[in-house]
């Protein structure tokens, strides 16, 4: 791909950065002086003003032939050691063009709903500066050129989801949730590190850098485009015994399970709910968690040249997705249910990476930010709802007895999160009711709605890919088990909800009230989204144009003869698309019959008829305790063992030190005191006896002087006569 | 080789002087020595005559006899505290003052020997004359500073035995 | 020892004159006894340099230097009298071996 210089690019990340600072620095002087419209002002301009410069970048890309379709913006020379520098720069091609456009677009969104589910909160100005900050760290990880500068939007979002998870911190619960989703992120950033530095020691670097030099010294970079222009060589290189694309994936791959939530490192994102409903709708829906599939994505030359890495991406994805399904089903918190609901649909994008179908998985990851953002905002509208309704009476009297023993409360009475609170809602929040249920069939799959055409491409790519030593169908089964759970869950939650009565009392109920505008409007521009964004992805066996196809495909060329597919009929493929139609109305279908209205008791049954496996799945298959139980655990005791080694051993040490000083210089005052001082006092001795000694001469008496002077004088003569002649 | 006259006066004079002078050295009385000395200068004055420096002898004799002697005698008189006169002037520690004295006094006759049997020079003339030329001559500045000496001298002795006197005290007569 | 008198004979005086004196010193406790003794040494010397000056062709030089010596032990004997007169008022006593006050 050739390249273009742009000088402006650097805008797109900083004006949100600017944004951000203001408000952190002087934020609270301007919500006290100015009130909160001005910090939300600041917030929303900020926002929108880099969307705007997003689309006009987005659209002078378009301008260009395909072939050039990079811009290239090089503020400076960051890191400059030897022949290897790391640049500042930023890169806009295809790919971080749709993601700029997704994110900006999507969090300019949520600034405007924020505005109105913030109200009257003290810390607004902290909100929106880190909102915005986050903005700017999403922008720099995705527009990033080299792997540094991404690493460092990287963390730059991790922090960003700290500081916003734990925004109520003054409760501690929320605070925990914060740290849990840093340290476990913490936990994936040392993949990213380490698999940076195997890419790195392949490319030449290392310890023989100085003996491969000076030939080789323009490969060692860290720059996407160039490291790509480097694949011919990764493919036969070998690193520490292995081959150095698996190697390095692996690594990689083990950061994007952490950032997005996949398993092993998940855990972080069913807590991280505590955060306000907006936060967990950008972020944990729509951008960060995309990080992990946008960086596996802009890896895909080095994914291709590696099966085995390409096997543990999609097996990860599969099993994730299976898996955070099942626990979707029980839970009864709304947010919960949208958060393994994102993990499971995360999962489906990560199968599709790791099979090879690269443009379905971003494709997925567009239309997911859409009616998942749509469905958290929902949720945020009806939790508001409910915050008025339950926050001002939690009379037990007042809730419906046929449900529960007003004698028990429990605290699930006074959570506007619980569904089992909620009910015939529909009637009350009836705009709310509407973008939900459009993104409810948007996420199952329905067909023309934006979530039928990703996922059934990627459930099509995975059933025919030829690229995983696993076997595509049982891929395919996997995926097509979890969009049946995912349709049924999302129904559940949406019926639960919506239809029915009111399950909290009639007293709450006259609290009830649709939201707002600014929340309202956004929900209608999310759901029309859901709607029509699969639009730009029709396929092709309907003769219809795929644009993002054509759109993402300079960017995906480079893996294009690695990967393989089998061949298949038309028929098999229109099979694979009826059956994810089929699937989507049976998971619908079993969701009405269940919930709506709240008719059947079968969900109560089945509950009380399989407690055991009710308990495991609702208690997350005790992934946490285990996670407690195991790697916590350990931790503190090799820490603890650690801090007894330090006290023990090393201030055993420096005491004995210090004792042995101090018994060396008691010596060593002994010495001073006995032998020097007694050397001292000796020569006064000395002296002091000389001098008497001397003093007898001191006679007084002049006879004394005169024998000695006469005796001395016979002396010297009788000398002189007898010896001197 | 028959004695001269002059050489036995030289005797005389010798056994004068010895024997004054053992006297002077182990008498115990205080004025026997005093006395014994006025002996020991009128020996040495004839032995200055014989030597042909009369001048000197007869200084001898005025300054010694008449000066010092008399200073000396006065002394012992004026001095209260004397004691017995008879025993006034006792010898402590005589044996290795003999001793040393004994040695030191071999080693100079020893060497007063060697000078023996050298023939004496001739008689010189009249010694005064030239004395006073040499006086006021080559050795006048010695002379200006032994003035000065005397001087020195005579103000240093008063002032050693004068008696202070006390503002506000009549000095009693 | 031959009769006839030489520069020898004076200086064998003298020797014993001074041998004399120094017995005279060394034993007396007696502070004008010092001085007697003193005197007799003095008297020696100036014997010793009056038969040197008749012995050897000296001219007049060694008469003068009787002279001076002379003067000086005259000079010496009044100021040491003035000091045994003082000292006796002081201390009632002329016994060298009571002015020991710069014994340690």
């Amino acid at each position: 791909m050739e390249m273009i210089e742009i000088r402006g690019l650097w805008l797109l990340p900083v004006i949100p950065l600017i944004g951000g600072t203001l408000n952190g620095l002087f934020g609270a002087k301007i919500q006290r002086r100015w009130g909160e419209r001005a910090v939300q002002v600041l917030a929303i301009a900020a926002a929108a003003l880099s969307f705007a410069v997003a689309v006009l970048l987005f659209a002078k890309l378009a301008s260009l032939a395909p072939v050039q379709r990079g811009l290239l913006c090089h503020c400076f020379d960051w890191i400059r050691t030897g022949g290897f520098t790391v640049p500042m720069a930023f890169w806009l091609d295809p790919l971080s063009g749709l993601m700029v456009l997704m994110v900006t677009f999507v969090g300019t969104l949520i600034h405007i709903y924020s505005t109105t589910y913030m109200r009257g909160d003290s810390g607004t100005w902290r909100y929106f500066s880190f909102l915005n900050l986050f903005l700017a760290a999403m922008l720099t990880l995705v527009l990033a050129d080299n792997f540094v500068l991404l690493f460092v939007g990287w963390e730059g979002v991790g922090l960003c989801s700290y500081l916003l998870i734990g925004f109520w911190y003054k409760d501690q619960d929320n605070a925990r949730a914060g740290l849990k989703a840093f340290v476990t992120n913490r936990v994936g950033d040392l993949g990213l590190l380490l698999g940076v530095a195997a890419l790195f020691w392949s490319l030449g670097g290392g310890w023989n850098a100085a003996a491969s030099a000076p030939a080789h010294a323009e490969r060692m970079t860290l720059v996407f485009r160039e490291v790509q222009g480097q694949a011919s060589f990764l493919a036969g290189a070998r690193v520490f015994g292995m081959p150095a694309a698996t190697l390095v994936c692996l690594l990689l791959l083990w950061a994007a399970t952490a950032k997005s939530a996949q398993i092993p490192l998940y855990v972080w994102l069913p807590d991280a709910m505590a955060g306000p409903t907006p936060v967990s709708a950008l972020i944990h829906a729509a951008t960060m968690v995309t990080a992990g599939v946008y960086l596996i994505a802009r890896m895909h030359f080095l994914f291709a040249l590696s099966p085995v890495a390409m096997t543990a991406t999609a097996l990860v994805g599969a099993c994730t997705a299976l898996f955070a399904a099942t626990i979707g089903l029980f839970q009864h918190d709304i947010k919960k249910v949208l958060a393994y609901s994102t993990i499971s649909q995360l999962g489906l994008m990560f199968m599709a990476v790791g099979v090879g179908a690269f443009t379905a998985g971003i494709f997925h990851l567009l239309t997911h930010a859409f009616f998942k953002a749509c469905l958290f905002l929902g949720a945020g509208s009806v939790i508001h709802a409910m915050h008025h309704a339950l926050g001002h009476s939690g009379d037990p009297k007042d809730l419906d007895p046929k449900d529960l023993d007003p004698k028990d409360l429990d605290p699930k009475d006074l959570d506007p999160q619980d569904m089992r609170n909620m009910g015939g809602l529909g009637r009350f929040l009836p705009k709310t009711r509407f973008t939900y249920l459009t993104a409810c069939l948007a996420i199952s799959g329905f067909p023309i709605l934006a979530g039928f055409f990703s996922k059934d491409e990627i459930l099509w790519k995975s059933f025919i890919n030829a690229n995983t030593l696993i076997s595509g169908r049982v891929l395919w089964m996997i995926g097509a088990v979890s969009s049946f759970l995912t349709a049924f869950y999302m129904f559940r939650s949406y019926f639960k909800a919506f239809s029915g009565n009111f399950r909290s009392g009639p007293k709450a109920a006259e609290k009830l009230h649709e939201s707002p505008a600014a929340m309202t409007g956004v929900l209608w521009v999310l759901a029309v989204f859901s709607a029509v964004a699969g639009w730009i992805g029709l396929p092709a066996l309907w003769r219809l144009p795929n644009w993002i196809d054509g759109w993402l495909e300079p960017v995906f060329e480079g893996s294009r003869p690695l990967i393989r597919w089998h061949e298949a009929s038309h028929s098999a493929e229109w099979g694979i698309l009826l059956a994810s139609v089929a699937i989507a109305l049976a998971g619908f279908g079993l969701a009405a019959l269940l919930f709506r209205n709240a008719r059947s008791s079968a969900p109560s049954v089945f509950v009380r008829a399989l407690p055991s496996i009710h308990r495991l799945i609702y208690g997350k298959y005790f992934v946490d305790e285990l996670n407690q139980a195991t790697v916590i655990s350990g931790t503190r005791r090799l820490s603890e063992l650690c801090d007894a080694t330090d006290r023990r051993a090393v201030d055993g040490l420096v005491n004995g030190i210090g004792s042995a000083g101090r018994r060396l210089g008691r010596l060593s005052g002994l010495n001073d005191s006995a032998i020097v001082d007694g050397a001292v006092n000796g020569i006064a001795a000395v002296a002091g006896f000389a001098g008497r000694l001397m003093r007898l001469v001191q006679t007084g008496r002049v006879q004394t002087y005169l024998y000695v002077f006469t005796g001395g004088a016979a002396i010297a003569v009788l000398a002189r006569a007898l010896f001197f002649h | 080789m028959t004695p001269s006259v002059p050489d036995l006066m030289f005797y005389a004079f010798a056994v004068l002087i010895l024997a004054c002078g053992a006297l002077v050295a182990f008498s115990r009385n205080i004025v026997h020595s005093g006395f014994a000395l006025l002996g020991v200068f009128t020996g040495v004055a004839g032995l200055f005559g014989l030597a042909s420096a009369t001048f000197i002898a007869a200084a001898q004799l005025i300054v010694y006899v008449g000066g010092v002697l008399v200073v000396i005698l006065f002394a012992v008189m004026l001095t209260k505290g004397i004691g017995e006169p008879r025993r006034s002037n006792p010898m402590v520690h005589p044996v290795p003052a003999l001793a040393l004295s004994i040695g030191l006094t071999a080693l100079c006759v020893l060497a007063a020997l060697s000078f023996h049997g050298n023939a004496p020079p001739p008689e010189p003339p009249d010694s005064v004359a030239p004395l006073g030329d040499a006086l006021l001559g080559p050795y006048l500045l010695p002379f200006e500073f032994l003035s000065l000496l005397l001087l020195a001298v005579l103000v240093g002795a008063v002032m050693t035995v004068r008696k202070e006197i006390k503002p506000g005290k009549e000095e009693r007569a | 020892m031959t009769l006839h008198i030489g520069l020898s004979h004076y200086l064998v005086v003298a020797a014993l004159l001074f041998g004399l004196g120094l017995v005279c010193v060394l034993t007396r406790r007696n502070a004008i006894g010092l001085l007697m003794g003193i005197e007799l040494m003095l008297n020696a010397a100036t014997v010793n340099l009056v038969a040197f000056g008749r012995f050897l062709q000296n001219g007049v030089s060694g008469q003068v230097f009787a002279l001076f010596v002379m003067v000086l032990a005259a000079a010496e004997a009044a100021v040491a009298m003035a000091v045994v007169l003082a000292v006796n008022r002081s201390m009632k006593t002329i016994q060298v071996s009571e002015t020991v006050h710069l014994k340690e």
